[in-house]
Parts: C-alpha cells; sequence; structure tokens
C-alpha cells in the first residue's frame, strides 16, 4: 500500500465522479467541467504509475500526461465555443433532447 | 521511405498555410492533395514490392520515439482516404461558394479548407501509427477536426456537441486503457507489445476499456445513437467524409490492437458478443434507414447497418482458414463502403442544393434534373446492397465463404438478410427519385463537377469489385493471416 | 490474348460497349442509336458464328478474370452456351428491331436502349457463364438491368410492378447466393462439368447437398417462375412490349430455366441428383406448375396476362425435362428452350401490335381483329398451335420428346399432365382465334392508328412473322441433320456421359 497505488486508486475515483457528472448533468459547461475532471483522474493515475518502478519517476507517463493536458485544452475550448452557439440557438445551455 | 512523415507533414502545412492565407487556400489544398496523391501511390508501390514499412522518427528510438509503419492494409486506408480526399475536396470547391448565398452562417467557407487540411493529416497519422499512443493523439486530432467540420453547419451544432462529447468520453477510455498497458509492459508500440503481452486481470481491464472507447468511436450497435444526427446534418462533404473515413479510423485502430497485442486475451464469448452486435447494428441499421423521411438521414442509418458488418469478422476470429477469408472480406466491404458512402453522401449534397431540401417524398424530377447524380446513387446503392457488380459483393462472397467453412452458417443468415433490408430502403429512395415531375419545379442545378464527383466515388466502388486482385496482394503484405488463396483454403 | 481466350469476351461486349455509349446519347440522335443498336446485335452474331465454326474444328474457347485468387470470372463455350447464346442473340436482334417501331416518339429512348443493352449483356454472361460464381454474377446483373426497363413509363403501376418485381428476384437471388457460397465452401470451385462436378464426390454430405439443392432451385426458381415463386411474372406485365417479350423469352425466364439445366446437369449431375432423390419433387413441382398456370390462364381476360400465366406453365415443361431421367427427356426440356423462346416472343409481338396499332388490351376486344391485322393475327396463330402442341409446329416436337422421354422413365404419368396440359393450352387460346378470325368486329377499336399501306409499323410487323416463321421451321426441319434438334441432342447425350 504505498503512495503511488494510494494516488492511482483516488484516481481512479476521481475518474468516476467525472464519468457520473458527464452522464447526469445536463448543463453542457458542466459536462465540459466533467469530462476535465475525468481527464485529471486518469492523469493522477498516470503520474501515479511513473512511479510504479520505485526510486526514479518514469518520464514517459509524464509526457502523456503532457499530451493528454494539450488534447484537453483543445477540446474544452472547442467544447465552450460549441455551448455558445447552441445558447445563441435553443435559448438554454444543453443538449436538446431530440439531437437532430 | 522517408516519405511517410511527409504524409503527415504536408496537409499539416497546408492546413496552417490556408488558415494565414485564405485567398490561396483552394490552391493550396489542392495541391496538397496533389502531392498526398503521389506519395501515396509510391508509398504503395514500395510496399507492393519489398513488404512493409518502418520508421522512427526524429532518430529516438522507442519507445521514446515515434514509430510510423505501413504494411498493406495501411496503404489501402491512405489510399481510401486520398481518394476520397480529390472527390471531396473538387466538390467542396463548389458546394461553399453556393452554399454561402443561401446558409445563414456567411463565415462557413472560412473554416472549411484549414480545418479539412487537418483532419486529412489527422486521418493519415493515425494510418501510418505505430504505437498505441500515437493513436491516441491522431483520434483526438481527428475527432476534434471533425466536430468542428460538424459545427459548419448551424443545424448540426448541437449533432457537434453531442458527437464531441462521446468522443471525448471514448478517448477518455482509450487512454486510460492504453495507460495500464505501459505501466504493465513499458512499451506502448504495436509490435512490441504483441510480443510482451501477458493475460492479467489489469490486462484484460485494459482491454475493455481500450475496446470500450473504440466502439463508442465507430458507433456499434447500441452506441451508435449520435451518429445519425451528426452525419445527417453535416454539410455534404464533411458526412461523406465522417462516414467514409473517421469512422473507419476508429475501426482500424480496432483491428490493429485486436490482432496484435490482445490476441492472447480474445475468448470466444468476447468474439461472438462483437458478432451479435455487428448483426444487431445490419438489421437495427437498416430497419431505421427503411423509415426515415430525410434522404441523408437514410444514407447516416444505412452506416451504421454497414458498419456492423465490419464486426461479423470477429466471430470467425480462432478458426483457422475462415479468419483468413474474412478478415480480407471486411476490409472489402469497408473500402467499398468508403467510396460507396461519401459518392452517396455527395450526391445527397447535390439534391440538397438542388432542392433546397431532402425530404424523400419530393425527390421527383431527379432522373430529369439529375441524372448523373441518380446514377451516382443508383451505384452507390447497389454497393449497399451488396450486389455484383461492386466491391462490396466480393467481400460479402469472401464473408458468406468464411461462415459456411467455419460451420457458422447462421451469420450467412445475416449478411443475406443485410443486403435483401438494404435493397428495400435502397429502392425506397430510387422509386421516388424516378418519379416524373410534371410541375416543372425550380432547382438550382449543381455545377458538373458536384455530379461528377460524386459519380466517380461510387464508379471507383464498383471497380473494387472488378479489379480486385493486384488490390489483394498488396492487402496481404504484412498481413497476420497471410494471402488470400480462396482454392488452396477451401481445399 | 488469343482469340481464344477473348472470343467469349468480345461477345459479351458487343452488347455492353453499343450500350454504354447509347446511355449518353441525345434523345434526338435516333439514327446513331439505332445504328448502335442494330450494328451490335449484327457483331454479336457475326462473332457466335465464329464461336461455333470453331467449335466445330476443336478449339476451346475461355475468357478467364481473376477478381481474387480463387474467385473467378468465366465465360466458356459449351455446347449447352452456345445454344443459349445464339437464342438470346438472335432474338434480341428482332427485339430490337420491334422496340424501335414501338417506342418512336417515346420518352427517355435513350435510358432504355442503355439498359436494353446491359439486359442482354448480361443473359450472354449468363449463358456463357463457366461456373455457378460467374453465373450468379451476371445473374444479380440481370436483375438490376431488368428493373429500369419494367418501370420504364414512370407510372404508379409501372412502379409497384418494378417494386414486385424486386421483391421477388431480390430475394430468391439471396438465396441463391446462399446456395452457391455453401457449396463453393464445401466443394471447391464450382466449374461446370458435364455430367456434374459433384457427381464423384462421395465425401461430401447427402443431407447438406439436399439442402443446398433446394436452396439453389428456389433460388433460381423465382426467375423461372415455379409455384409458388412466379407470383411477380404477372404483375410484371406493365411493361412495355418489348420488354414483355424480353422477359418472357429472352432473359429473365429463360435464365431461371438455364440455372436449372446446369444445377442439374452440370452442378450435380443427374446420376447423383437422382440418388439423392431430389428430381422426382423437382418434376412434381414443374408438373403443378404446368397445370397450375394453364388453370389461372383460362381466367385472364386481359391478353398479356393471359400470356404470362401461359409463360408459367410453359417454362415448366424445361424444368420437366430436366428432372426425368433420361436423354429424350432432356433433349425435349432443352429444346423447348428454343422454343418456347420464339413461340412466346411472337405472341407478345402480337400483342404489343394488338396494343399499339387498336388500343386492345383484353381479349373481349378482339372481334375480328384477324380482318384487320392479318398478318399479326396469322404469327399469333402460328404462336398459338405451337403453345397447345399442334403438329408441324415446333412446340409439338417438344412436347413429343418429353413425353417419350417420360414413358422410357417408366414416369408415364406425366403423359397425362402433358395431355392436360394441351387441352388447357387449346382451352385459352383456341377461343381468342376463333374470336379473331370469325368474329365480327363489335365496337369501334379502342383507339386506332393508322400506318398507311400495312396494318401496322412495318418494325413492329416484320418481327412476329419472321419468329412465326422460324418456329413453324424448326418444328418441319426438325429431323434435318444441321438443324437446332440434332445439336440438343449432341448436349443431351453429352450430359448424360453417352
Amino acid at each position: 500500500m504505498n503512495l503511488p497505488f494510494f494516488y492511482a486508486c483516488f484516481g481512479i475515483l476521481i475518474f468516476l465522479i467525472g464519468l457520473i457528472g458527464l452522464t447526469l448533468q445536463p448543463h453542457i459547461l458542466k459536462k465540459l467541467i466533467s469530462l476535465n475532471i475525468m481527464g485529471s483522474g486518469i492523469f493522477l493515475v498516470f503520474v501515479a504509475l511513473a512511479k510504479r518502478a520505485g526510486l526514479s519517476a518514469d518520464p514517459i507517463p509524464h509526457a502523456m500526461v503532457l499530451t493528454g493536458l494539450v488534447v484537453s485544452v483543445s477540446a474544452t475550448a472547442l467544447g465552450i465555443i460549441l455551448a455558445i452557439r447552441v445558447k445563441q440557438l435553443y435559448g438554454k445551455a444543453e443538449l436538446p433532447e431530440d439531437g437532430r | 521511405m522517408n516519405f511517410l512523415p511527409l504524409l503527415i507533414l504536408i496537409p499539416l502545412t497546408g492546413a496552417f498555410l490556408s488558415f494565414l492565407l485564405p485567398r490561396y487556400e483552394k490552391f493550396i489544398s489542392l495541391t496538397v492533395i496533389t502531392f498526398l496523391a503521389f506519395i501515396t501511390l509510391y508509398l504503395g508501390n514500395i510496399v507492393f514490392h519489398n513488404g512493409p514499412i518502418k520508421l522512427v522518427a526524429g532518430g529516438w528510438s522507442i519507445p521514446l520515439g515515434i514509430g510510423l509503419y505501413a504494411d498493406g492494409l495501411t496503404i489501402l486506408m491512405l489510399s481510401l482516404t486520398c481518394t476520397v480526399a480529390i472527390a471531396v475536396s473538387i466538390y467542396a470547391l463548389f458546394y461553399f461558394d453556393s452554399h454561402k448565398q443561401t446558409s445563414d452562417n456567411k463565415d462557413i467557407t472560412k473554416s472549411w479548407w484549414p480545418v479539412w487540411m487537418l483532419l486529412l493529416s489527422a486521418l493519415n497519422a493515425l494510418f501510418v501509427a505505430a504505437d498505441a499512443f500515437n493513436l491516441y493523439v491522431t483520434l483526438e486530432l481527428m475527432g476534434l477536426s471533425a466536430v468542428a467540420l460538424i459545427a459548419l453547419e448551424k443545424k448540426a451544432i448541437a449533432a457537434a456537441l453531442r458527437y464531441l462529447f462521446i468522443g471525448l468520453l471514448g478517448s477518455m477510455f482509450y487512454l486510460f486503457g492504453i495507460g495500464l498497458l505501459y505501466a504493465l509492459f513499458g512499451t506502448v508500440d504495436i509490435i512490441e507489445l504483441t510480443h510482451k503481452i501477458q493475460s492479467t486481470p489489469t490486462t484484460l481491464v485494459s482491454m475493455v476499456l481500450i475496446t470500450g472507447g473504440l466502439l463508442l468511436k465507430t458507433a456499434l450497435f447500441p452506441v451508435h445513437f449520435w451518429l445519425p444526427p451528426a452525419h445527417a446534418n453535416a454539410p455534404a462533404p464533411v458526412s461523406a467524409v465522417l462516414s467514409a473515413l473517421v469512422v473507419k479510423a476508429a475501426f482500424y485502430t480496432l483491428l490493429r490492437l485486436w490482432l496484435g497485442p490482445f490476441e492472447l486475451l480474445v475468448s470466444d464469448l468476447v468474439i461472438q458478443l462483437l458478432g451479435i452486435l455487428g448483426a444487431s447494428a445490419i438489421l437495427w441499421g437498416s430497419f431505421q434507414a427503411l423509415f426515415a423521411q430525410r434522404l441523408k438521414l437514410v444514407i447516416a442509418y444505412s452506416t451504421v447497418a454497414q458498419l456492423g458488418y465490419l464486426f461479423l469478422f470477429f466471430p470467425f476470429y480462432h478458426i483457422e482458414n475462415a479468419n483468413t477469408i474474412a478478415w480480407y472480406g471486411i476490409i472489402w466491404i469497408a473500402l467499398s463502403h468508403g467510396l460507396a458512402k461519401a459518392g452517396l453522401f455527395l450526391a445527397a449534397g447535390n439534391i440538397l442544393h438542388a432542392y433546397g431540401h431532402d425530404n424523400i417524398h419530393g425527390l421527383k424530377g431527379t432522373s430529369q434534373y439529375l441524372p448523373i447524380t441518380l446514377f451516382a446513387i443508383g451505384l452507390a446503392c447497389i454497393n449497399l446492397m451488396g450486389l455484383p457488380p461492386s466491391g462490396a459483393f466480393l467481400g460479402k462472397w469472401l464473408l458468406l465463404n468464411a461462415a459456411f467453412v467455419s460451420g457458422q452458417w447462421w451469420w450467412a443468415i445475416i449478411l443475406l438478410l443485410g443486403g435483401v433490408l438494404a435493397a428495400a430502403y435502397s429502392f425506397r429512395i430510387l422509386l421516388f427519385a424516378f418519379q416524373n415531375d410534371d410541375n416543372n419545379i425550380r432547382i438550382h442545378k449543381p455545377h458538373g463537377l458536384m455530379q461528377w464527383s460524386a459519380l466517380g466515388l461510387t464508379i471507383g466502388a464498383v471497380l473494387l469489385g472488378i479489379f480486385s486482385d493486384h488490390l489483394l496482394i498488396l492487402l496481404s503484405s504484412g498481413a497476420k493471416f497471410g494471402g488470400l488463396n480462396l482454392t488452396e483454403i477451401l481445399r | 490474348m488469343s482469340l481464344n481466350n477473348s472470343l467469349p469476351l468480345l461477345i459479351l461486349l458487343s452488347s455492353f460497349l453499343p450500350g454504354m455509349v447509347i446511355f449518353f446519347l441525345d434523345e434526338k440522335q435516333h439514327r446513331l442509336r439505332t445504328l448502335l443498336n442494330l450494328g451490335g446485335a449484327a457483331i454479336k452474331l457475326m462473332l457466335i458464328g465464329i464461336l461455333t465454326w470453331g467449335i466445330f474444328n476443336e478449339n476451346v474457347y475461355e475468357s478467364r478474370f481473376t477478381l481474387a485468387p480463387g474467385v473467378d470470372i468465366v465465360l466458356h463455350a459449351d455446347a449447352l452456351s452456345i445454344l443459349f447464346v445464339t437464342l438470346s442473340s438472335g432474338l434480341w436482334f428482332v427485339t430490337t428491331l420491334y422496340a424501335i417501331g414501338y417506342l418512336e416518339n417515346g420518352p427517355n429512348r435513350s435510358r432504355f436502349f442503355g439498359f436494353f443493352s446491359l439486359c442482354v449483356s448480361s443473359t450472354i454472361g449468363i449463358a456463357m457463364a463457366g461456373n455457378m460464381f460467374s453465373f450468379l454474377v451476371f445473374y444479380e446483373i440481370l436483375t438490376l438491368s431488368t428493373y429500369p426497363l419494367i418501370v420504364h413509363r414512370g407510372t404508379p403501376d409501372a412502379m409497384q410492378g418494378g417494386k414486385i418485381y424486386l421483391t421477388y428476384t431480390l430475394i430468391g437471388g439471396a438465396v441463391l447466393l446462399a446456395g452457391v457460397a455453401w457449396l463453393r465452401a464445401i466443394a471447391g470451385p464450382l466449374d461446370f462439368t458435364e455430367t456434374g462436378l459433384l457427381s464423384n464426390r462421395t465425401d461430401l454430405s447427402r443431407e447438406t447437398l439436399t439442402v443446398i439443392f433446394i436452396l439453389l432451385i428456389g433460388g433460381l426458381g423465382v426467375k423461372a417462375a415455379l409455384f409458388p415463386l412466379h407470383g411477380w411474372l404477372p404483375k410484371a406485365m406493365i411493361a412495355p412490349a418489348p420488354v414483355s417479350a424480353l422477359l418472357h423469352a429472352v432473359a429473365v425466364v429463360k435464365a431461371g430455366a438455364f440455372g436449372i439445366i446446369r444445377v442439374v446437369y452440370d452442378v450435380y449431375g443427374i446420376e447423383f441428383a437422382a440418388s439423392l432423390h431430389l428430381l422426382w419433387p423437382l418434376s412434381f413441382l414443374a408438373c403443378f406448375t404446368i397445370i397450375y398456370g394453364s388453370i389461372k390462364a383460362l381466367s385472364q381476360d386481359e391478353l398479356k396476362k393471359r400470356l404470362a400465366y401461359s409463360t408459367v406453365s410453359q417454362v415448366s415443361y424445361i424444368a420437366l425435362g430436366t428432372a426425368i431421367i433420361g436423354p429424350t427427356a432432356a433433349i425435349g426440356g432443352i429444346i423447348h428452350l428454343v422454343h418456347q423462346g420464339l413461340m412466346k416472343i411472337t405472341l407478345f409481338f402480337c400483342a404489343g401490335n394488338y396494343a399499339e396499332t387498336l388500343g386492345i388490351h383484353h381479349i373481349h376486344e378482339m372481334n375480328g381483329v384477324g380482318k384487320r391485322m392479318p398478318w399479326t393475327t396469322a404469327a399469333f396463330t402460328l404462336g398459338a398451335l405451337g403453345m397447345i402442341g399442334i403438329p408441324p409446329m415446333a412446340g409439338f416436337v417438344s412436347k413429343w420428346y418429353l413425353g417419350a422421354g417420360a414413358i422410357a422413365a417408366n414416369q408415364s404419368w406425366v403423359l397425362l399432365v402433358l395431355f392436360l396440359s394441351g387441352m388447357l393450352n387449346a382451352a385459352y387460346f383456341l377461343p381468342i382465334l376463333y374470336k379473331a378470325w370469325f368474329e365480327k368486329q363489335s365496337d369501334n377499336w379502342p383507339a386506332e392508328r393508322h400506318y398507311g399501306r400495312y396494318e401496322t409499323h412495318w418494325m413492329l410487323l416484320l418481327p412476329p412473322v419472321i419468329t412465326g416463321l422460324i418456329a413453324l421451321l424448326l418444328g418441319l426441319l426438325a429431323s434435318s441433320p444441321y438443324g437446332v434438334l440434332e445439336w440438343v441432342r449432341l448436349i443431351a447425350y453429352r450430359e448424360y456421359g453417352l
């Protein structure tokens, strides 16, 4: 039960919280935040996994996290713009039920 | 061999240049595509004669560096991308200009070309990727560009956002799975993983996560619900690229991983489950297509159905000989579907352009005003039905043989039923379109090249069923199952 | 590419290429279109002549195209394929002539003749197919190329007829595909072999082969209009007369019957099929269809529908001849392919003439038509007498051989069926002839058109007269050593390995 394992478990917990938020929250911004939380959870797991060998941290998972962060930022930006458009078109920032 | 990275760099550069110099965006894009065509042909020639190409970019060896890999399957997917790209670009030369006049979104052309180039570079990068993390990055780039392109059309904003959410969800699962694999085996390179992988509970979790994420992106029943609105409401050239290439890329990733690292972990239960989901997709998608009222919606549901065919490979996974035949079969279905569906969406775009709507009941007169478009639709439908002469017929023939050789004859029933249902929804469209219009409705006739690019693609799908011999040999280069020789395999 | 390799392909291209060009012609370019049509047909007949002469000199003609290793499209000239190819091409020539006359000034002629050529090309492909896979490919292409012909007029009735046609033929095609794929998977390449490619395959499960046989015959039976798969045929009569003529005599129905011949003789082999007890159900079904078709024909007042049910009945003679063991019955079945084609096409040409010239669609309108259109009615008479089986018409020859074959195979009950069928044919054809020749014209013709000196357009008149006379000649000269009958005798003996 060393520290990295503890962090990894926390990471999974955060991931699950984000997942629940994504599924249940109707508001688009909240969905985006949930996605970000999911991402943070995964990144935490990665960072924890980087320390699995014990002494020195493996840089590759760190590189993956950095890449993931960049992707996350771009995706969130795109999501926010689309959220604004949806609000303009439909009056509220929620995905219309029909979706057609 | 240094040409492999160019496949990614050239369109990327093109994207930035188009963004910076909008006046020249069309010229830049067409130049990019021309280069890509030549490079793909050149690479195809090398792979055909010398076998798969491997490259490590930047001089860093794996697992630090980015590995690139091109075998027969890669080249064929690249060629599909290229062919569709040429037709779609020619189409887009005219589509957006005239669309600008009728759309509320005046900025629509401002974003098309740069983002299209980005999508193209993402697709190319995905097909030549040799490690699983690279696949993640390219899947993301592809997904984001695709969402942006869908959102060009105001009616499609909600669908685009939904696709973004589902896509990101899928990517998260995928990323998580890759991380676990790295932690266990110290590499993300696909070939290395295949050697090093062992069956542990964590590996199984990883496989479930990765597969789940990719299934979301491939819109397999029952998580297909995001696809019809997205593909139906996007601008026509975007729909074409989405149905033909983007969903195929996700499936390609799945196939690479399942035929490589996950080989040990595949159980009979799972492969039958995938087969059943595929069959459900075929039946459900076809039924929905039968009752949809808008042309593009019919075509989008048809994509859901056709993607189901691809999953019919999995039940034969463990059976010698049947797996070879089935693998070649679904690749052929995937390639010809790509060409035919892209052509079909472009043709639907022509109809939308001419009539101002794509309601099925209002299609009369198409045979008089848009004969080339109607012919394209006809040829595409022949492909969807899996009738000769089309590439899909050859694919279906191979899958049928696989079903009978393996003794799992029930998949044959699904295949044939799928064909009959496809005929039902195809001829429903054609029936309405063949009717004569006596009222002389006013139409805006689309530019000739818009019609011919649609027809060109569908003719390509037919040619894939005729001149298949050499291409099949190309496909066998680096293939896990070896070459296809039906006479030897079937005794 | 030597002549031996390319000749079968060239024969197919001789209608395919002109067809492709015709699609792009403007409506007004009717001279060019006619030239392409008739020119293609003439070239095809010439090439077939070369082919036949070459076969006499022991040449082998085969065009092989590889789609994938082990998946080949093969066009092969053997005795049976030459027979069907010659029949199709000859009849195509006269039908083209007829169609040009019939559709004069009609809309969308380029589209029509384009698909017309495709239809014939597919039939040539079916005729010359060298293995079951190639046969299947061209069989399905035939379905696709005939559909636009059926719905040519674009009316709601035409579209409905087309829909029913497709439902039947596409489902039939799927069943056929299942059978062929299954057989391919267990038995290897399905190259047609005289006396049957499966006949030595004792390693295959008899139950499986029986099921496959049912699938194959079921799939083929749709086009061959075997009961209960015949439902599309009367509904497809909504098509213009040249299309009906094509469908019934040249292409679709014959393709189904031809397929049954191929499956029984060249895939299973007659002895093997008999040992699997597959033949007596087939002959029973054929007999049932023969009687059923004729009974239904009695109750039809629409001329084309009556002829349609007559086809349902008559084509089963071919299936019957195939199902009875013995070369004599085989001769009867195969020769009826030719005879029925000629006689039925004559009848349909005449029906078209009546419709075009006088607006007649129903039999009750036909009183006294023999006086107004004597040549057409004379041709109709020849066709009808042939259908009944009265010598010296060709129809009598087929029936004679079928009967003799039945006796030789100890299935004399078939004679009863043949006799009954003959009576029924008389019952529904003789009244028409009586009305036409001996009744006085009762009312004004529904919609009359005058063509000057002749009773109708010469392009509509000449074809039925020609085909009717040929049907007569084939009957009169049946015993001549160079006739069609000799050729069929050769085929039948080869199939039996004699």
